[in-house]
């Protein structure tokens, strides 16, 4: 079988104890459920000599509580426990949905939420063994100079594939960073960047301890959809989530719209604003749909076809935002 | 040519047989290797593991087509932790499964001809650190032009993928006609003349290629391997080793599947084998996933143009088949292949005239081979849609057009094959009735549908691959004082269940209990010889091999039973381990005293052998017999699918599944056939494909990127069994492991077709492919509709 390389494994037993290790070995990777991770390492993708392992920290980071008008949970929550806990699939029913079509359940049981937000930027080209990539030359992200996807390119467009994302962006959530230096807060979508080599804006140090919700989310309209090859056991070839506020005339506003699996960062459908106060009806969802359209543009660092992506995607739109109304 | 005529309607066929008696024929017995499987315990090759034993790792090509200048280990050598390392000069002698195209070594000796070839191999201490001293051998490689698809192929005949070739790129070409083709297809009532492409998909078992090399103090090698032809690998090793056959054991542990994916001799199997006599130590070599990918001998993609003519009342009047198969950088079974696209086509329907072109091509690709099905599941697919669409022109049934066409049972196929039993038409019966077919073809709402297709597959090939007058088939069986039964049988189980039916035949006809049978299968040493798990050949010719040894040894138990009971041998039942008077059931005795007494008066131990003969069989022409098998299954299938006609994913929502087995020795495993068969065909029409790039690198080698379908993806599935009684099967028994594949990848495109007016001829039928074809026939509709003479 394939191999890992020869690893140091970190075992903190708590976040100061696990931000004290990172910082002292900057090329650590973070082992939480491990279920992209170790794939990676098998690939040759890290030449990283050390892990952090946070087995320890599952008390201190498996949690959903409400707490200062926020839904937060922590970074260690399984994702099969999010997919199926009664106060996430009440509150938070996107949540719930994007969750429970994440890998296939063995894998739920083993990835955590901070896992699946970090989960590393992924390509056709790059998820492939080291003699794989070797015999078609290697790429940008990893041992290499030439982009596969964009003929000429010097920015890796590796597609941020993680199911959470979206949902959490059109959910307005935000994530708690904590590093040696003390803890912040930001928006999530302050947390990806353009770059597939390292799409998460991560300080040296720092680790992801806690994402959370506003307490509103829960009066939202909200829905999320993946496109796959099949009906589990596969990354998104697109994903996408809405959430929206419905008043009593059946008027939206607050949209809000999330499309992934495209390049490094999740896209956040600009310029919603504009349709605040229409009615959420059918020809609303074409809008959205007409829009995420024009700025989403999927690549073939996706086996799926993208003009097929690029085709159904107002189509998959306009259907998880009735979808959401329906709710 | 005899004229074919039903023996009897359909409605005559017998319903499934109750079990003869407990543990015996017909009977669900578990299977035998089921609770090992299960909580495992069972012990496959790469659970064995020795004192001592080293772990070999190959390096590959990344070229897809290069003449290998100069290949170094020796940094690899100096790496701390490797023992040993092997190159292609060590074992030039070459091999191949077909003795007439050995065109393979183990490791390359001058070219590499695809992406993933073998070039050299390191035996280390452990695993990391063969893989480690891989990236230190230094490979010098002149690369050549790469050829990756038949038209390149054809194209560049002064490219030779193989340099002894006669032929330019050509793996092999058969043209065959009967009757005139020409003038009958131009006389037909309605014609349908399409191009179909099969993409290519590989058998992706659950258990990689394993095998581990053993040489004990006499210099005697041992070779465990998860291969489904432990025969051929003994002649192989034999012969690229250089070592008398009768120092070379080949032993098939408990299987993780195979499909034909295991059924050629592989790189592991010479390198474990040579660097175990090298060295002295145990050598064990797992394949990675992307190995057995590249190993491969998937199923070959294929062009296929086909025109079938119709009269009007629906007969087939002519069929017409150029074929080009994509073959990939070996021959491996590529000769039959080129054969049974051809050669299996001649059923269940009467041809009146037919004539194929098949021609297999080598391109620099991972080389294709036997995988459930060989050969035929591509060209079943083109002729099946090609049917129903003559069949449509004339305003016929589809499941009527099948029914018109029955060829009959004990007839001779137009290319002269021997149909015994056909249980064909109550397969149509029983899916038209199930599916509830005439109430609902042609009526479901707009994006869903019903489609039909049949098909006929061979219960083994007639003749053995290498020429010799010894039996296919060997079975020993042996009776223990304490009443145990021992079975010595070279066939290989690979998930089928043979071993489980060689336990239910000793029950039959010797009356022990099933769970009392110990069977010993696959072992050069001590078993006789079997050919090996290909072909669908194995519970047909190994059943017969088995009931024939049984035969004998059952007399002599009932006979001794007699004597001692004072009853007659004909009154003596025999069952579930008690033999007793039929007409005086209190007088018994058990099986073990029988055994007891029967041995005492043979006066020498209880055993008995069996053998499979060769009968002679097949057309009387060039290339007759390729093709020709003992017996012949049938199948017909109905999918219902569902289409979500503004995104062109679609769901197969069902399944049913009739095949002619002709005797389900077990109802329970037969079941499981038709289940795996029907679920890899969907397999195949909802997304399997083998994509290259312009490298030749295959895409995502791995069970993520190829995809196969989950639980969730597989419809549901109604496996119905008929049983027509074969009168040359053991127990009227037929095939039941490939068969039932064919009919599901035609069944689910002409529902496709019901449920939107689309005719897809290339797999796999993606969600991309159906919109395009959805938006091709709304503009087909719109020029319609404006157009007057259409209108008209």
């Amino acid at each position: 079988m394939l191999t890992l390389p020869g690893l140091s494994i970190h075992r903190p037993t708590s976040v100061d104890e696990a931000v004290a290790a990172l910082a002292a070995h900057p090329d650590a990777r973070v082992l939480a459920g491990g279920t992209d991770l170790v794939p990676n390492l098998k690939y040759g993708m890290y030449e990283t000599q050390h892990l952090v392992a946070l087995r320890g920290l599952s008390r201190e980071l498996r949690y959903v509580r409400e707490e200062a008008g926020e839904l937060r949970i922590g970074a260690l929550t399984t994702i099969d426990f999010l997919a199926r806990d009664p106060l996430i699939v009440e509150k938070l029913p996107a949540l719930a949905e994007a969750c429970g079509q994440i890998a296939g359940p063995q894998l739920r049981r083993m990835g955590t939420l901070g896992g699946n937000l970090c989960l590393d930027t992924r390509c056709v080209y790059i998820n492939q063994t080291h003699f794989w990539r070797s015999a078609l030359g290697f790429c940008l992200k990893k041992d290499g100079t030439a982009c596969h996807v964009v003929a000429g390119g010097k920015r890796c467009v590796a597609a941020a594939s993680n199911d959470s994302a979206p949902v959490l962006l059109a959910l307005n959530a935000s994530v708690k960073l904590v590093s040696p230096r003390g803890e912040r807060v930001i928006p999530l979508e302050k947390l990806y960047l353009a770059d597939g080599v390292r799409n998460i804006a991560l300080e040296p140090g720092e680790l992801l301890v806690e994402a959370r919700v506003p307490a509103v989310a829960a009066q939202l309209k909200q829905a999320f959809h993946k496109l796959r090859t099949r009906a589990a056991v596969d990354f998104p070839a697109l994903n996408l989530a809405v959430s929206f506020k419905l008043d009593e005339q059946g008027r939206a506003s607050a949209l809000r719209l999330a499309v992934s699996a495209l390049a490094a960062r999740p896209l956040l459908v600009r310029g919603l604003d504009e349709l605040s106060g229409r009615p959420a009806d059918e020809s609303l969802g074409q809008e959205l749909g007409r829009r995420a359209q024009a700025q989403a543009r999927p690549l073939t660092n996706i086996a799926v076809d993208p003009d097929y992506r690029r085709q159904v995607l107002p189509v998959l739109v306009r259907r998880t935002f009735l979808r959401a109304l329906r709710r | 040519m005899s004229e074919g005529r039903p023996r009897k309607s359909p409605t005559d066929l017998p319903e499934s047989k109750a079990p003869t008696r407990p543990g015996g024929i017909g009977a669900r017995v578990p299977k035998v290797d089921a609770a090992g499987k299960a909580d495992g315990s069972g012990l496959y090759a790469d659970d064995l593991s020795f004192p001592r034993m080293l772990y070999a790792k190959i390096l590959r090509s990344p070229h897809a087509h290069a003449r290998v200048l100069k290949v170094d280990v020796a940094k690899a050598l100096n790496h701390p932790g490797v023992i040993d390392a092997l190159v292609g000069a060590e074992l030039p002698e070459r091999y191949g499964v077909i003795p007439w195209t050995q065109d393979e070594n183990a490791l390359a000796v001058d070219t590499v001809r695809f992406i993933g070839d073998a070039v050299a191999c390191v035996a280390a201490l452990d695993e990391r650190t063969a893989d480690e001293a891989l990236r230190l051998i230094e490979v010098q490689y002149e690369p050549l032009p790469a050829l990756l698809s038949v038209d390149e192929s054809r194209e560049h005949p002064e490219i030779k993928i193989h340099e002894r070739n006669k032929s330019g790129n050509i793996s092999k070409h058969v043209e065959l006609e009967f009757g005139p083709v020409d003038a009958e297809m131009a006389s037909s009532a309605a014609i349908s003349d399409a191009i179909y492409h099969y993409a290519g998909s590989t058998h992706a078992p659950i258990e990689p290629h394993c095998a581990v090399a053993r040489v004990d103090g006499d210099g005697n090698l041992t070779v465990w391997s998860s291969t489904q032809i432990p025969h051929y690998v003994h002649r192989e090793l034999s012969r690229v080793l250089g070592l008398p056959p009768a120092r070379i054991r080949v032993i098939q542990p408990l299987l993780g599947g195979a499909f034909g994916g295991k059924s050629d001799p592989f790189a592991l199997e010479f390198c474990v084998a040579k660097l175990a006599l090298k060295t002295g130590r145990p050598v064990k070599i797992l394949y990675t996933r992307e190995e057995v990918f590249y190993s491969h001998r998937g199923r070959h993609p294929m062009r296929m143009h086909v025109r079938v003519g119709l009269d009007k009342e629906g007969l087939i009047r002519a069929v017409d088949n150029k074929i080009d198969i994509d073959g990939g950088a070996y021959s491996s079974f590529g000769l039959v292949t080129a054969y049974y696209a051809g050669q299996l086509l001649t059923g269940p329907y009467r041809f009146g005239t037919y004539r194929f072109d098949s021609t297999r091509w080598f391109t620099n690709k991972p080389p294709c081979g036997p995988k459930r099905g060989h050969g035929s599941v591509q060209p079943r697919f083109a002729f099946e849609c090609a049917l129903d669409e003559a069949a449509e022109k004339l305003g016929i049934d589809p499941v009527e057009v099948r029914r018109r066409n029955f060829i009959g049972e004990e007839v001779l196929t137009i290319n002269g094959q021997r149909i015994g039993s056909n249980g064909f038409l109550k397969c149509l019966e029983l899916v038209e009735e199930a599916s509830d077919w005439r109430a609902r073809h042609g009526k479901l709402p707009a994006g869903r549908g019903l489609g039909v297709a049949g098909s006929m597959y061979i219960s083994g090939t007639a003749y053995p691959i290498y020429p010799n007058e010894m039996p296919q088939s060997g079975v020993l069986v042996k009776l223990d004082r304490s009443g145990r039964v021992a079975v010595y049988s070279g066939a290989s189980d690979i998930g089928q269940g043979v071993n489980t039916l060689l336990a239910q035949i000793c029950a039959e006809e010797l009356g022990c209990d099933p769970r009392d049978v110990t069977v010993v299968a696959a072992d050069t040493d001590l078993t006789p010889v079997d050919l090996g798990a290909y072909s669908s050949r194995v519970t047909f010719m190994c059943g017969l091999a088995a009931k024939e040894a049984c035969e004998a040894l059952g007399k002599k138990l009932r006979e001794a039973a007699a004597s001692k009971l004072a009853v007659l041998p004909g009154d003596v039942r025999a069952e579930l381990g008690t033999l007793s008077s039929s007409s005086e059931p209190h007088k018994n005795i058990s099986f073990a005293e029988a055994c007891r007494l029967a041995e005492a008066a043979a006066g020498v131990p209880l055993a008995a052998t069996g053998g499979y003969r060769t009968k002679k069989l097949g057309g009387d022409y060039r290339g007759g017999t390729i093709g020709a098998s003992p017996a012949y299954s049938f199948t017909a299938h109905v999918a219902e699918v569902e289409v979500d006609e503004e995104t062109g994913i679609w769901k197969v929502t069902k399944i049913w599944a009739a095949h002619d087995c002709g005797r389900a020795l077990n109802p329970t495993l037969v079941e499981g056939q038709i289940e795996g068969s029907v679920y890899m065909g969907a397999a195949e029409a909802q997304m399997e494909d083998m994509v290259y790039d312009r490298r030749g690198l295959l895409y995502g080698p791995s069970l993520l990127d190829y995809p196969i379908p989950t639980s969730l993806d597989t419809p549901l599935i109604d496996a119905l069994m008929v049983e027509s009684n074969e009168p040359g099967g053991p127990y009227g028994a037929k095939e039941a492991g490939e068969g039932p594949l064919h009919a599901a990848i035609p069944a689910i495109a002409n529902a496709i077709h019901d449920a939107c007016g689309i005719r897809l001829r290339e797999l796999p039928f993606t969600p991309a492919r159906v919109l395009a074809a959805l938006q091709a026939r709304d503009q087909r509709n719109q020029i319609a509709a404006v157009s007057p003479q259409r209108t008209a």
